[in-house]
């Protein structure tokens, strides 16, 4: 996948040296945040800022809050208190469709795949919420929507490429094993050319060359697209080699937030987490 | 002639998104339209046509909009009796009231209202899933028969309750519907409307609004989080399945039966309607013919097989026995093959593709 053909990134951003995006401004902030449900508390007063272009990690036990973070950033959950800022402006009550439609993509710990469509297909449906033909255009397959349909499908086979899933493009994901829907997923996540991408443990249950293919995949979209980029992972080798910052989460409360380097010299973090045998 | 993917390759991504890519399979649609359009007509008796071709005609477009809703978007419904009848009343409303309205307008226009009604009946969607939604439309199916039973308008005050449906041409002098038109004309009047009704409605589950059904189906909430409304997208689910049920209504009453009565949608209707997309197959397109052909044929069979081999079964023991054979293969179906008859047929293909190497 070529940067120009696809690059939803501005022309005047500043590269680094090995090519990435420059680590810019505070692009999403959230301050003071607290959930629960019923009497478990999820999150308790959390606030942290994601700056764009960056790989950030949000690392901690499970239970930890992790998830349900993820699900704040992205309408899903709403917090008691506390307030999300996107792009400088405060947040809403909103729901999950118009983050998307704000640039904000995610995958899921548990694939969260259209199980009876194919490959294609699924990550087609990433790209949806660009596609305007009208019902009659799409009845007959006429214009638009022929036009829209050909478009696209070249995006996404850019993706597929990219991904190296071209062997089970039409393959119901269902029939596909674990790693691949992991691929799958992600593909459709980026099929929305999302500014901000949320990855929840995207390589969760997969072994070494697998994780490895995905820190590829992880760290080439953030270099190509300089798509900002949060995400949940266990393997604390994986998080300290390609995250720009962590923010470590323990019993809903944050421990820690800073390069990999402040984090694994925190104290707190050692005794609660790292000391843990993890 | 084998049927082969090989060879086929695909230059461009416009080729590979053909309704049909692989040659035999336009080769085949291409056979069974010319059987279809240029073979039946010829040689069909007025017995097959009105027993078996028109009544199959008739349920596909039903089986088509239902498996829409339920095969795609994965909204149970139990009101297709209910939004058939709307249909009909709504093209017996129609013609009464604008005679000179060519019929083709007279069925689309019944489509449209229906399509209406279909929304009003699927807001509930929204709320409620599965179980529950199916007992919310059957709501709709008993109380749009009860209006048409007891509001006089849509009967035109007529006494009896029940109407038939007034004779109506194309191309000027041919009639195609009422009592008055002949049983070929019938026909091909309306494999050209199923034709083009089956048309639209496989380009849109291939286009972004049948991803956008299919993906609410498997599952909602991934679907709101990349960006498909949910509201939206089931009830322009209900709209268009409602639209082709409301068709097949105006179809079945105007063609079919030459009768506008509600009691001809019955709940009954519903089940049956909703068996077709079972047997038939869940979100195919396909699966909706085979369904209501199977629908169709069965009674049929069962009917004059044992006079062919001699037997003399009593009449209602053969309903009997039709239950018992739809019974057994719904739960057939639903336990070991969900996709019914349409992916029997795939799996058949995909069999043939590799024969002789399996491997
Ligand atoms: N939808 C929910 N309903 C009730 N409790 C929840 C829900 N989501 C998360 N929780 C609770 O919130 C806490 C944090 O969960 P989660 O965010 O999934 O943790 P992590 O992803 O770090 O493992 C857990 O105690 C979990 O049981
Ligand atoms: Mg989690």
């Amino acid at each position: 996948m070529s940067s120009t053909a696809v690059s939803a990134a501005s022309g005047s951003d500043a590269f680094t040296a090995d090519g990435r995006h420059k680590i810019g401004g505070v692009i999403l902030s959230v301050q003071n945040i607290s959930l629960s449900f019923g009497g478990v508390r999820a999150l308790t007063n959390i606030s942290f800022d994601v700056r764009q272009h960056e790989i950030l990690a949000i690392i901690g036990p499970n239970g930890a809050g992790k998830s349900s973070m993820l699900n704040v950033i992205n309408g899903f959950y709403h917090p008691q208190e506390g307030k999300v800022i996107h792009k400088g402006q405060e947040r809403k009550r909103m729901r999950p469709f118009m983050a998307a439609r704000a640039g904000i993509a995610r995958t899921f710990q548990n694939i969260a795949l259209f199980k009876g469509m194919s490959a294609l297909d699924n990550i087609m449906t990433g790209r949806n919420t660009m596609m305007k033909s009208g019902v009659l255009a799409q009845a007959f397959y006429l214009g638009r929507a022929r036009k829209e349909e050909t478009e696209h499908r070249e995006f996404c086979e850019k993706i597929i490429d990219f991904l190296e899933i071209e062997a089970v493009r039409k393959t119901p994901v269902g029939r596909l094993p674990y790693g691949l829907q992991k691929r799958v997923e992600l593909g459709r996540a980026l099929a929305a050319q999302p500014e901000i991408l949320l990855l929840d443990e995207p390589m969760a249950g997969m072994n070494l060359e697998e994780k490895e293919d995905m820190c590829r995949f992880i760290l080439d979209v953030n270099k190509e697209f300089g798509t900002t980029i949060v995400l949940i992972e266990h393997d604390m080798g994986v998080v300290m080699d390609i995250s720009d910052r962590v923010v470590v989460l323990d019993y809903g409360r944050k421990l820690a937030d800073g390069t990999p380097d402040e984090v694994r010299a925190n104290q707190d973090v050692i005794d609660a987490y790292l000391g843990g045998g993890h | 002639m084998l049927y082969r993917e090989a060879g086929q390759f695909k230059t461009s991504y416009a080729a590979d998104q053909q309704i049909f890519p692989i040659l035999q399979d336009r080769v085949g649609i291409a056979v069974i339209a010319a059987i279809a359009l240029g073979v039946l007509p010829l040689v069909a008796t007025e017995y097959l046509t009105t027993t078996i071709l028109i009544p199959f005609l008739v349920m596909s477009i039903a089986a088509i909009g239902l498996n829409i809703l339920t095969g795609y978007a994965g909204q149970l419904s139990l009101g297709t009796g209910g939004f058939m009848a709307t249909g009909a009343f709504a093209a017996y409303k129609l013609s009464t009231a604008f005679p000179d309205l060519n019929i083709v307008f007279v069925f689309l226009g019944s489509g449209v209202i229906t399509a209406f009604v279909g929304v009003l009946f699927g807001i509930p969607s929204l709320r409620i899933k599965g179980f529950y939604l199916a007992v919310a439309t059957l709501a709709a199916q008993f109380f749009l028969l009860w209006l048409f039973n007891k509001v006089p308008w849509f009967t035109n005050y007529s006494s009896s309750g029940v109407i038939s449906a007034p004779p109506r041409a194309i191309f000027g002098d041919i009639m195609v519907t009422g009592s008055s038109a002949h049983y070929t004309a019938k026909y091909l009047f309306l494999l050209v409307f199923v034709g083009f009704l089956a048309l639209a409605a496989k380009n849109l589950t291939r286009c972004h609004l049948g991803r956008a059904w299919m993906a609410i189906r498997d599952m909602d909430i991934a679907a709101e989080i990349i960006g498909i409304k949910p509201l939206q997208t089931k009830l322009s689910a209900f709209a268009i399945s409602s639209f082709y049920c409301g068709i097949a209504g105006a179809a079945w009453a105007f063609i079919y039966t030459g009768s506008v009565e509600p009691l001809a949608f019955s709940i009954e209707i519903s089940f049956k309607v909703l068996f077709m997309v079972i047997i038939g197959g869940l979100g195919s397109i396909l699966g909706s013919f085979l369904g209501a052909g199977f629908m169709v044929l069965l009674p049929v069979i069962l009917t004059n097989a044992p006079h062919i081999l001699g037997l003399n079964i009593p009449v209602d023991m053969i309903s009997h026995l039709e239950y018992m054979i739809f019974g057994a293969l719904i739960i057939f179906f639903l336990i070991v093959e969900p996709h019914g008859l349409a992916r029997l047929w795939q799996i058949g293909k995909e069999k043939l593709r590799l024969w002789p190497f399996p491997y």
